[in-house]
């Protein structure tokens, strides 16, 4: 396969090729997906800001 | 090279990176911001640091000449990294990180375990451990940095080592995990443009892909007798089985590196930075193309660069490098590409080292600082990101106090050790952590204490290639090694100690009371 005969070389590219391909299709097919609406994610947030409030002024 | 057109390149490059450490240092307002990148990390952002910290310059100087003595069989290295590395680090590990690290309040690594088993002492002992055994990972990217730096501008090494460190440290300590990971991203960038470059301009110089391929496989006899004696039967293909060249590959580089990825404190640290999955979910595409390209393009070239130089001089790879396989790849850019490829691969060079080691110095920083002196005195008043600084300015003099004194012998397999003790002592715990509710807090301690045991004494009594420069057992048993029939002096450390942890974390686990149903529930808060 292209120049190269011995299989254990040419899976380790068809593998490394099947796990690009994976990513990319992961990617795309989720792109919009997982976007965080939990309201309870959002006050967590707000209370670590409040909290990181606290060390302020150090920089 | 001309050294005024270098130098003008290199100081555009620095402003750069300037430029972006300031824009880390101006967005940079409290802790979460510094130790967490403020949890609104843009994906590409994300996915192009987790790439660049991963590979550093060892990774494309130092495997890409090992391809260059030793062939294709590196590519297996680029399916783990990603398949392993991205795909299942992302979206198994990753997904579930990001939340559970929320639900906790988990700054860190460290104070992600130690918050998820409810134990302080998790957090003190895996900062610690990151604290003590990074240095040496540290110290291997900034002695090389250091060393490229001098022979590229010719001046003194110590010069060149103090001046790397100041940069780096600048904006490390100024922007914290911002400043680190967008200059991460333009550094990523970098690479990724360079390593794309060079496999298509050697494709090209070499007649096309199966032309190249060809010609190299029928090189095989070729192949020096030193070599097939330890299983090398040529370019394309893989090596003999059972030999001493395909324990090496198949363990040390392979699952050793491949899998050892998975339990990193510098790049689980980076699941946490973004704001929910959908930044996940886009990172696993751009981070997926990132290592296919910068760890695939530069195995495939390090091996092709054999027939080049056969077809330029009837010598090989390792013979136009004298010997010296860190040497292939850059005799081979030079002889090879353009010159004005020749000052971008120097910035893709110098960008691989500074990512990893701005990573590194930041992650080192905020075990010492976060995950240790602040739970080591609780009832203080410590400021994270002023104790953090300090940290990190710690750890950089620690890791060039460890470049200097240190001999060269162990700086060298100062990776692997990083890795093998990283993979031994939080993998298993940090697999538990996510998907083993029945974990319990003594299991989890005991685990991180017998992987890191059970990996320490590998590296120190067992594996040859750690325990001979390391020279404790010589010290004490007389020999280089406890292991005396083959192959165990060269199974990977990971292999060994890790399933050792692994088992303690069962057997401790089904022997200890569960964790409360209500600790549990907030864990788990949002996690399907």
């Amino acid at each position: 396969m292209l120049g190269i005969n011995d299989p254990g070389i040419y899976l380790g590219y068809l593998f490394s090729i099947l796990g690009l391909i994976a990513c990319i299709v992961y990617g795309i097919l989720n792109w919009n997906k997982g976007r965080e609406t939990d309201i309870e994610e959002i006050q967590k947030d707000l209370e670590w800001e409040s909290k990181d409030e606290l060390t302020k002024g150090e920089i | 090279m001309n050294t005024f057109v270098l130098g003008l390149v290199v100081v555009i490059y620095l402003l750069a990176i300037a430029f972006l450490g300031y824009r880390g240092y101006k967005q940079t307002k409290s802790a979460k911001d510094y130790l967490l990148a403020g949890r609104d990390i843009h994906p590409f952002v994300m996915a192009m640091s987790y790439g660049a910290t991963f590979i550093s310059t060892s990774a494309i100087i130092g495997f890409g000449g090992i391809a260059g003595v030793y062939g294709m069989g590196l590519i297996w290295l680029t399916a783990l990294n990603i398949i392993v590395g991205v795909f299942i680090a992302f979206i198994f590990f990753g997904r579930v990180t990001r939340k559970m690290g929320h639900n906790l309040d988990a700054h860190t690594f460290p104070e992600f375990l130690g918050n998820r088993f409810q134990s302080k002492k998790i957090q003190i002992i895996s900062g610690a451990v990151i604290f003590i055994s990074m240095p040496l990972y540290a110290a291997v990217v900034l002695i090389g940095g250091a060393r490229f730096i001098e022979s590229i501008f010719e001046i003194d090494f110590s010069l060149a080592l103090t001046f790397f460190s100041i940069i780096i440290a600048a904006y490390v300590i100024a922007g914290g995990l911002k400043g680190v990971m967008y200059t991460d991203a333009l550094q990523g960038s970098i690479m990724f443009l360079s390593l794309f470059f060079l496999l298509i301009v050697t494709y090209v110089k070499l007649g096309g892909v199966s032309a190249a391929h060809e010609a190299l496989t029928n090189m095989v006899n070729l192949v020096p007798e030193s070599l097939t004696s330890k299983g090398h039967e040529g370019w394309t293909v893989f090596p003999k089985m059972n030999s001493a060249w395909w324990w090496a590959l198949t363990t040390n580089i392979i699952l050793g590196v491949g899998i050892g990825v998975l339990a990193q404190p510098q790049l689980v640290v980076r699941f946490m930075t973004v704001k929910s999955n959908r930044e996940l979910n886009r990172a696993v595409l751009i981070g997926g193309i990132f290592i296919f390209v910068a760890t695939g393009f530069v195995f495939t070239v390090g091996a092709l660069t054999n027939l080049y130089f056969y077809n330029e001089s009837g010598q090989l790879a390792i013979q136009v490098a004298k010997g010296n396989v860190d040497l292939i790849i850059p005799e081979y850019i030079s002889a090879a590409m353009p010159e004005w490829f020749v000052y971008l691969f120097m910035l893709a060079l110098l960008s691989a080292g500074m990512s990893t080691l701005s990573s590194q110095f930041h992650t080192m920083g905020t075990s010492l600082g976060r995950d240790f002196i602040e739970n080591v005195f609780p009832n203080k008043k410590i400021d994270s990101m002023m104790i953090s600084k300090i940290g990190i300015i710690v750890a950089i003099l620690i890791s060039i106090i460890i470049g200097y004194k240190l001999p060269g012998s162990i700086i060298a397999r100062g990776t692997a050790i990083f890795f093998g003790i990283c993979a031994a002592t939080f993998l298993p715990v940090y697999f538990g952590a996510l998907y083993w509710k029945r974990v319990t807090k003594t299991a989890a301690l005991w685990s991180i204490l017998t992987g890191l045991i059970a990996s320490v004494f590998s590296l120190g009594f067992m594996h040859v290639k750690e325990s001979e420069p390391l020279g404790i057992c010589q010290a004490i048993f007389g020999k280089p090694t406890l292991a005396s029939e083959f192959p165990w002096m060269i199974v990977d450390p990971i292999l060994i100690a890790m399933p050792i942890s692994i088992v303690v974390l069962i057997v401790v686990s089904l022997a200890t009371q569960k964790t409360s149903d209500e600790h549990l529930a907030a864990c788990y808060k949002g996690i399907k």
